[in-house]
């Protein structure tokens, strides 16, 4: 198990404050003029070698995600950082924690990468519903600037950087990074194209980077300790600590930072005390939120919480939402629910993800109660194949895992539904 | 999304809605949120405003507030915007409430993690005191919403009530905090769980547990 003090989010869970003086106490704002006096290329660098990889889903490098971003300003644009703390993935809850109750980490990792990448402000975009959690945000950024930590000569660095917090207002789509600019920007948040990419052309037609709140919220520490520190945690590729996130049929669910390929049945065991009704009782596991398939109870059990090890039994890690569901759970009602979250969540800007959502959700109710033929269930697949790769961003193919895994994996669990229904209409 | 609809336009909304206007306090945050964007990118500040001027027509009307068409036109002209691009903001995101609702928007998440955990039964306890889904119950108090995954789900079932949430609920609990806002009290947000502080394992922290109790530095142990 990870030691504590190899804990990045020491306050996770609230005890003590999140205010300034307290998150001094514990060792954030630290010096970080050393931290920047070391310069932009050897921040980036550092933050390669640690092998940190985006802890919003997508799992894309974070150091290499940085050096995209022009050096310098060859026509007077400026650049920007973009947060994304617009956690609504139905499973996911971990960034909510580290708004609420470490602030000051990931307000120093926004000046840490917004100084590294060149940026001149940095724009947090939280989730509307996160109603408190803004409040002390925005309590936060206001210690820091009277602090003088961010502002003109931050830190005492001779540089200058903004921190602006955005509130979102319901909207799963701004998740998606370029939807999320669309929306700083003051329209409804459809994602653009791409090309452009963000770091050629993203917010106000600026380069832009955007990351997820817990990859830019260890960047200080990874910086303090070395990236030698934080890649000793993990296998090859898949290195570091990790906020998991365990919801659903465990005795204790719970948020917990733990090193990343730590078993499953060890994240359960240690942490949750056990599936409720013993190992016997588990039926599947989404371990990554909504987006990804499920892993039935024999194939995730001994296998390691990360990127490659859940890519190996068909799935991901995505924000590492371990959603645990046991045998009393109506699997199909599971994932007809998700299918529901993603009609009411498409922006309805591509045909496919639009009409799309809306069939399989409806399909799915049907599967659900067995009022459909077998060969629906081929054709239910088969529009899943339609939807994803078909349309701007990836909320198609998010619509569409769920229910790819379901088919896979518990398809003799649709077939029965659907002969039972049919022997009951016979009755 | 496609379910929701504007309140007509009617002479009696331009009556009561026409002269809208950000009072001294809105109008500060306004300024100050407009302050947060460059030059000429006012606009951005749009959903900030729109939140303002339904919290300020909460306030008008003892309610959490919504948006009619006259105020709608008012953050446009506001902020310099052709006011269908208002609108557009005002319809897509699900925050904005399109229509009057009650004192208190009881939001019920029901997405899976939820519903793993019980939203069922937090649905019918709503139910069983008169609340409909979409509706407003007649004595103005309540107004009902399913609503999708809202990041608690370590701590599910939860209902965000107004600006709070109340996790870790049944059936029970949940009537022990409609109570408490029926009866003019404000019942302890967060956890309902006895004993838990926030998103730990019930029974107390498996990690971390230095700081219960003090703010523990652990750079001495790197």
């Amino acid at each position: 198990m990870l030691a504590d003090k190899d804990r990045i989010f020491t306050n996770v869970y609230g005890y003590q404050p999140w205010n300034l003086t307290a998150a001094q106490a514990r060792g954030d704002w630290d010096n970080t003029k050393d931290i920047l006096a070391k310069g932009r290329d050897a921040i980036i660098d550092e933050i390669k070698a640690s092998g940190l990889r985006g802890r919003g889903g997508a799992g894309f490098p974070t150091g290499m995600k940085w050096s995209f971003m022009p050096k310098e300003s060859k026509d007077g644009r400026p650049s920007f950082l973009v947060i994304n703390a617009d956690e609504s993935e139905p499973g996911s809850c971990k960034d909510r924690e580290i708004i609420r109750h470490d602030p000051h980490k990931l307000i120093e990792g926004a000046l840490v990468a917004g100084f590294a990448m060149g940026a001149r402000a940095a724009y947090i975009y939280i989730r509307g519903e996160y109603i408190r959690e803004a409040e002390t945000l925005f309590a936060a950024v206001q210690e820091a600037y009277d602090a003088g930590l961010i502002g003109k000569n931050a830190s005492g660095s001779g540089y200058d950087f903004d921190v602006f917090v955005h509130r979102g207002a319901g909207a799963y789509i701004c998740g998606e990074e370029t939807a999320m600019i669309e929306s700083l920007e003051g329209k409804k948040g459809q994602p653009r194209l791409k090309p452009p990419f963000p770091a050629g052309a993203g917010l106000y037609g600026c380069p832009t980077t955007v990351n997820n709140v817990e990859s830019i919220a260890v960047a200080p520490t990874i910086m303090r300790r070395g990236s030698a520190w934080f890649s000793s945690f993990g296998r090859d590729n898949n290195k570091g600590t990790k906020l998991f996130q365990i919801s659903g049929h465990v005795e204790k669910p719970c948020v917990v930072e733990e090193a990343m390929s730590i078993p499953f049945r060890e994240l359960i065991e240690k942490h949750c005390g056990g599936i409720r009704g013993g190992w016997g009782n588990l039926l599947a596991v989404i371990p990554g939120g909504s987006s990804v398939p499920l892993v039935p109870a024999d194939q995730i059990m001994d296998a390691p919480m990360d990127f490659d090890g859940l890519k190996e039994v068909g799935s991901g890690l995505g924000t590492a939402a371990v959603i645990v569901m046991d045998k009393s759970t109506d699997i199909v009602r599971a994932i007809s629910r998700l299918s529901a979250f993603y009609k009411h969540e498409s922006c309805g800007q591509c045909t496919p993800c639009r009409e799309g959502t809306g069939w399989m959700w409806r399909m799915m109710e049907r599967l659900r109660t067995g009022d459909a033929a077998v060969e629906e269930i081929d054709m239910l697949q088969q529009v899943t194949k339609q939807v994803e790769g078909h349309t701007i961003c990836a909320l198609g193919d998010a619509a569409a895992w769920p229910i790819q895994g379901l088919i896979r994996h518990f398809r003799p669990e649709l077939e029965r539904r659907i002969a039972e229904n049919l022997r009951e209409a016979a009755e | 999304m496609a379910d929701r609809y504007l309140e007509p336009d009617t002479p009696e909304l331009r009556a009561r809605w026409g002269a809208f206007a950000f009072s001294s306090t809105w109008e500060e945050k306004a300024k100050a949120a407009i302050g947060r964007y460059p030059e000429g990118r006012q606009k951005s500040a749009v959903m900030a405003l729109l939140d303002y001027a339904q919290r300020q027509v909460g306030e008008e009307t003892g309610t959490q507030g919504w948006l009619p068409i006259p105020v709608m036109e008012y953050v446009a002209e506001y902020l310099d915007m052709p006011i269908i691009r208002v609108v557009e903001v005002a319809t897509f995101y699900m925050m904005y409430n399109l229509v009057p609702v009650g004192r208190f928007h009881v939001q019920v998440c029901g997405t899976t993690p939820c519903m793993l955990r019980g939203s069922d039964d937090i649905m019918s306890a709503c139910m069983a005191r008169g609340m409909r889904v979409g509706h407003t119950t007649d004595d103005g108090l309540w107004t009902l919403t399913e609503v999708e995954c809202m990041g608690n789900c370590a701590s599910a079932p939860m209902v965000q009530i107004n600006d709070d949430n109340y996790e870790d609920l049944t059936a029970q609990r949940l009537d022990v905090v409609l109570d408490a806002l029926a009866g003019g009290g404000q019942p302890k947000a967060g956890t309902q769980e006895p004993g838990r502080h926030t998103v730990e394992p019930l029974g107390g922290a498996t990690t971390l547990k230095d700081m219960v109790t003090e703010n523990h530095d652990y750079r001495g142990e790197w």
